[in-house]
């Protein structure tokens, strides 16, 4: 389990819109990387590219390479769904199936994986990944009330315990705490500090704070100007981000002169 | 807590604030309750005046009613007949809807989608008299020969029971024109439903690995689960009433299992065929029959929101 990515010089385009340029950077395995920079600056779009979520949106399509541990996401003969399978991803609103129980949600994606789980299979399944996403203690005695009965942090633990049930190499977080209060943002970024010990993870955030208390290496984004594309300004161990990165703009961002 | 808390009897009206009456809220609400009042009134006449011109039927002598041996077997064999018909339109016509709306809603160029949208709300439009006809004029030859085929083949199991109709003009044509004629309205709230379905829904499946075809087995269907359950009982609505096209197609005739031979008929082409020409106890007869459309739709409708209300726990509205 957990690779690491290598990305060279990757464009994004919408149909015929730059929107993210030559994007380069290393990320490594079993360790947190965040993504911080004002809105619109391409981060978002930037993280859809390492499973090829993106492609979801008509139009939008990459030039460069992404390398999971040497091994092109864009390859001729690569299916983005396998890709999805090694690359797992938590939205910005949690999004548990409504029309599923707490236990069919963890276990969605091992039901497209495999046909066939036996129930003991299942059980352990279920029991391994919501422990894994502190969520088991809360929920154990309602496995099969629906899923969006729960909290909105609740929620998304729940999305994290799907996302890490198929035992992804890699967990895709697109600003997990947005949403949520203060104390399920805190019990989110405890959990991120225990996963990062089997998973390679990555963070978009808004919030300097989190990036700060989570992650491991940062990497600012920003724009030039509207319509302009997002560029890669400076990726460095997360502390020397935070007390003295290299280039003007960064500081000024994580110090709060804008953005 | 009981004692401490409650105001003076003589100040009543003041203890709850309410807002000021505006003529606009007023004239709205007043519209819209008479509005709901209405339905009811309509509904409560149409039942009544059912059950009053069906009675005579009830307590008239057995012999009387049509076929000499009561409004209850009487009625039955068209009452199978209404449900066959039915039956065998939803089985074609589901199906094929929940197919073309999915193509409309996730598979097909959006152009392409639009077209095919507005050409399949246009077979609403057609007049049932028009598909009568071409369900006469040309389906019936064109369907017979696979009629033939199932007598033939199928003989043995008592609802293809030869021999073939020579015409085509079967229950089984009967049931295929329904099919067509329910398929734009099952498309249409199935279509809608699908295209409601939230992104983000639709992304945690693909997130998870799912092909197309899995993120609409675990995203899209359940999620329009109550969608597609109103839009079939609105074709089976519509398919349980239509009369002219059966009255058409349908060459009428006792009861029979078969589906392939002439014979059968439904109870809304009965009344529209026979009405012209009935008197007196006739009359009352076939508005008995009606009474019992009546309530068979009113059940199906019934059935219809209690499987949707079922399951509304895990429906997502929470």
């Amino acid at each position: 389990m957990s690779k690491r990515i290598d990305v060279g010089d990757l464009n994004v385009y919408y149909g015929s819109f730059l929107a993210v340029e030559g994007v380069s950077m290393a990320i490594e395995a079993r360790s947190v990387t965040a993504f911080i920079g004002p809105s619109g600056c391409g981060k978002s779009t930037f993280i859809r590219t390492l499973n090829r979520m993106h492609e979801v949106i008509p139009g939008a399509r990459v030039e460069g390479k992404v390398m999971l541990d040497g091994e092109d996401l864009y390859g001729a003969n690569v299916d983005p769904v396998t890709v999805r399978r090694q690359v797992g991803m938590v939205f910005q609103r949690p999004n548990p199936f409504p029309t599923m129980s707490i236990r069919d949600n963890v276990l969605a994606g091992m039901k497209l994986n495999s046909n066939r789980l036996r129930k003991s299979e299942a059980d352990d399944i279920v029991e391994r990944s919501l422990k894994g996403a502190n969520l088991w203690n809360e929920v154990k005695d309602r496995l099969d009330k629906p899923g969006s009965g729960l909290s909105g942090g609740q929620q998304q633990r729940l999305c994290i315990a799907r996302a890490i049930a198929v035992q992804p190499e890699v967990l895709l977080m697109d600003e997990p705490c947005s949403a949520l209060d203060p104390i399920s943002t805190l019990a989110i970024e405890d959990l991120i500090g225990e996963l990062k010990q089997n998973y390679t993870i990555v963070i978009v955030t808004h919030n300097m704070q989190q990036a700060a208390r989570v992650s491991d290496r940062t990497a600012f984004f920003n724009i030039a100007g509207t319509g302009k594309p997002g560029k890669l300004i400076e990726m460095d161990d997360t502390t020397k981000i935070f007390t003295n990165p290299s280039v003007k703009a960064t500081e000024d961002y994580v110090s709060g002169r804008f953005g | 807590m009981t004692t401490t808390a409650k105001p003076p009897p003589t100040e009543r009206p003041t203890a709850t604030p309410r807002a000021k009456a505006r003529p606009g809220d007023r004239i709205f609400s007043r519209s819209a309750q008479v509005a709901g009042i209405l339905i009811l009134i309509i509904l409560a006449g149409v039942a009544a005046f059912l059950v009053r011109e069906a009675l005579p039927t009830f307590s008239a002598d057995p012999s009387e009613i049509d076929g000499g041996e009561g409004f209850f077997s009487y009625v039955w064999p068209l009452v199978f007949g209404t449900l066959a018909a039915a039956v065998i339109a939803l089985i074609v016509a589901t199906p094929l809807a929940l197919g073309i709306a999915l193509f409309i809603s996730h598979y097909a160029p959006r152009r392409l989608a639009q077209g095919l949208g507005y050409i399949v709300d246009l077979l609403a439009a057609i007049p049932s008299v028009v598909f009568g006809l071409w369900g006469i004029q040309w389906l019936a030859p064109q369907v017979q020969p696979a009629w033939s085929w199932l007598a033939d083949n199928l003989g043995f199991i008592p609802l293809f029971t030869g021999p073939a109709s020579a015409t085509g003009r079967t229950m089984m044509t009967a049931g295929l024109v329904l099919a067509v004629m329910i398929l734009p309205i099952i498309t249409a709230i199935s279509r809608e439903v699908f295209l409601q379905t939230p992104t983000l829904h639709e992304e945690a499946a693909l997130a998870l690995g799912a092909t197309r075809w899995e993120m609409i087995r675990v995203a899209v269907i359940p999620f329009g689960r109550p969608g597609i359950i109103s839009g079939i009982m609105l074709g089976l609505g519509r398919a349980l009433g239509e009369t002219m096209a059966v009255a058409m197609v349908l060459s009428t005739g006792g009861f029979t299992w078969s589906m392939v031979t002439s014979g059968n008929n439904t109870i809304a082409a009965e009344i529209a065929l026979d009405f012209p020409e009935s008197s007196g106890l006739k009359t009352n007869t076939l508005i008995a029959a009606g009474l019992v459309l009546f309530a068979i739709t009113l059940a199906v409708n019934m059935f219809a929101r209690w499987i949707v209300s079922r399951r509304s726990e895990f429906s997502g509205a929470n």
